[in-house]
């Protein structure tokens, strides 16, 4: 059950960080693609998934599988506190003071779309304003965007420079009394830009402004301290940290939390109900009508205890290695051009080759069992900044390899012969 | 390169590719639409004059994929001359080429040179992309006033 890599690890001493052992617990990681061997770098969209998550989810439903909350019998207890217990593990991997900040959603974008819903239908009128970056997620553009439309208020757009960084300076300007929220992403998915959340989060203090920080890219990359960034709302989705899809976490301040609406009506979110009143629940049960994604916060909870003892430290720095070595082989290449060349970057490789579309990439690269994704990345502003109609994207994970990078290479000199 | 890749990137299809004909505007047409493939950013904007019934002229411009931008090259020189019957039976007829086996109810005889798209079938993602143009210019032929998307 222990994961491979970290039994190594502990023979190998902690500094030691063994690729090819990581590799053995990703059983997917072996299969053939095309006829080659996979090369998957495509981890900002969904990465793969431990032989612990895989054994955690089917262990549930081999052998616990109940519902939860609601059972005196056996199997719902220990389902339930299963359930809790994975739950404790989210509040750890992000530092948080309280298990009962956590609220468990379907992903990053439900989670903004509880926040919008619940706090910004409370907090945004007509007239006030919303601050967010140009280099957004989608789902972190039009949940706010639905909610100016219908309250009258507007939208603000934290400008980007060339290499992919967010204007501070203009950032700051972009504040005056009627400015009543922020939501930024913490690393970009189209750019790998990472934002200095931490200062910008002061800032809005600063004006008196709350943060929501879009974590969906950080969290697998990056150790996160949501105590020392001090952020009000902190987003994640398990999919994207080696765990389950369907489930993911939205960390909130309990004094912000405690006097939100609920977002859903249902089972589970009340305490008691009558034909005349209704009393809700308390936190965090209040935001999680309906049964939930049992196996995913169990599979979830797998993840953490994985990349926690895998160390996300030591995963960042591996990240690092592998995205300095791609920079470098990727800018041999003629008539590649990186997009988001931030000095403060996480494992994303966005780039164009000249004269060749990025969905010709994708596919030739396919055909070589390398797996990348090409199109806007659901960041479309962010393609019409940098003048592209799309960029092909190499992403990358924990158990990513130079050797893979060297793959890649060798793809796109396939590529750019098919073309030539 | 693999097999089905080379039968989707043939020869003719990277060279209208890289060397697309009727590529741009064309201001004497009668007839205009816009295509966007939100998937891939394939956006093309397709221009014909018709006369009588009859293709007289076709032109695009956009950008788009290799297999994008070669059918919607090819697709003009195709055009042009032909019935308005006609060109929606080579529509049929390209459509049932890239996305079935065993073209039902379409003739694919007539379509020459376009046979070179046959290839598409084996990569189902790449299909909108080379039918992106025909769907535009059939909106084209109603005047649409919305843009066609794939989606
Ligand atoms: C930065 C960012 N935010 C939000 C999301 C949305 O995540 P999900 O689709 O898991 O809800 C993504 C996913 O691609 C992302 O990259």
């Amino acid at each position: 059950m222990s994961p491979l890599a970290v039994v190594e690890k502990d023979r190998r001493g902690p500094s030691a960080y063994d690729v090819e052992a990581v590799r053995r617990d990703f059983p997917i990681l072996s299969r053939m693609v095309h006829g080659k061997p996979l090369v998957y770098l495509d981890n900002a969209a969904t990465t793969q998934k431990p032989q612990c998550v895989i054994d955690a989810v089917s262990r549930y439903y081999r052998e616990e599988n109940s519902n939860i909350h609601r059972g005196v019998h056996y199997l719902s207890e220990v389902a339930t506190e299963a359930y809790e217990a994975a739950r404790i593990k989210v509040q750890r991997f992000l530092n948080a003071p309280l298990f009962c900040e956590i609220i468990y959603v379907r992903g990053a974008t439900e989670a903004i779309n509880l926040v919008v819903s619940s706090y910004g239908r409370t907090h945004v009128g007509a007239g006030d304003e919303v601050i967010i970056s140009a280099i957004e997620h989608h789902s972190n553009i039009v949940p706010w965007q639905m909610l100016c439309e219908e309250k009258g208020a507007r939208l603000r757009v934290i400008p980007v420079n060339d290499r992919g960084e967010l204007m501070l300076e203009e950032y700051e300007k972009l504040f005056n009394p009627r400015t009543k929220f922020v939501s930024l992403v913490h690393v970009s998915n189209a750019l790998g830009t990472v934002n200095p959340v931490k200062e910008m989060i002061d800032t809005a203090h600063r004006h008196g402004a709350p943060v929501l920080v879009d974590g969906a890219q950080a969290a697998p990359h990056l150790p996160v301290d949501v105590q020392e960034l001090d952020c009000d709302f902190y987003v994640f989705s398990g999919h994207k940290v080696y765990g389950p899809t369907g489930v993911g976490a939205l960390y909130g301040k309990a004094s912000l939390l405690k006097d939100m609406p609920p977002y859903m009506g249902g089972g589970d979110m009340i305490r008691s109900v009558s034909f005349e009143k209704t009393t809700y629940n308390d936190l965090p049960h209040r935001f999680e009508a309906g049964t939930p994604n049992i196996a995913g916060g169990i599979g979830l909870g797998a993840a953490i205890d994985y990349v926690t003892a895998l160390g996300p430290e030591r995963i960042a720095a591996h990240e690092h290695d592998l995205l300095v070595y791609g920079t470098e082989r990727l800018s041999e290449i003629p008539g590649l051009r990186l997009i988001g060349t931030a000095r403060e970057k996480a494992g994303v490789l966005s780039f164009t080759l000249e004269g060749i579309h990025p969905h010709d990439i994708g596919t030739i690269l396919d055909r070589e069992g390398i797996a990348v994704r090409t199109g806007h990345h659901c960041a479309m502003p962010v393609m019409e900044r940098f003048g592209v109609p799309a960029t092909a994207r190499a992403s990358l994970g924990l158990y990513n390899t130079r050797q893979e990078i060297d793959a890649l290479v060798a793809g796109l000199h396939r590529v750019i012969r098919v073309f030539s | 390169m693999s097999g089905d890749l080379r039968e989707l990137y043939q020869e003719v299809i990277l060279d209208h590719s890289k060397r697309p004909r009727n590529f741009g505007a064309l201001p004497q047409s009668n007839r205009r639409a816009e295509g966007y493939n939100p998937l891939c950013g394939d956006r093309i904007t397709v221009y014909m004059l018709v006369e009588d019934g009859v293709v007289a002229a076709v032109a695009f411009e956009g950008a788009g994929c290799a297999i994008c931008t070669a059918s919607a090259s090819m697709m003009t020189q195709a055009l042009v001359g032909k019935t308005e019957a006609e060109v929606e039976g080579l529509f049929r007829g390209f459509h049932a080429l890239v996305t079935e086996e065993t073209a039902l109810n379409a003739d694919t005889s007539k379509l020459g040179k376009l046979s070179v798209f046959a290839g598409v079938r084996e990569f189902p993602i790449r299909v909108k992309c080379a039918t992106l143009p025909w769907h535009t210019m059939r909106a084209a032929l109603e005047n649409q006033a919305a843009p066609v998307t794939t989606e």
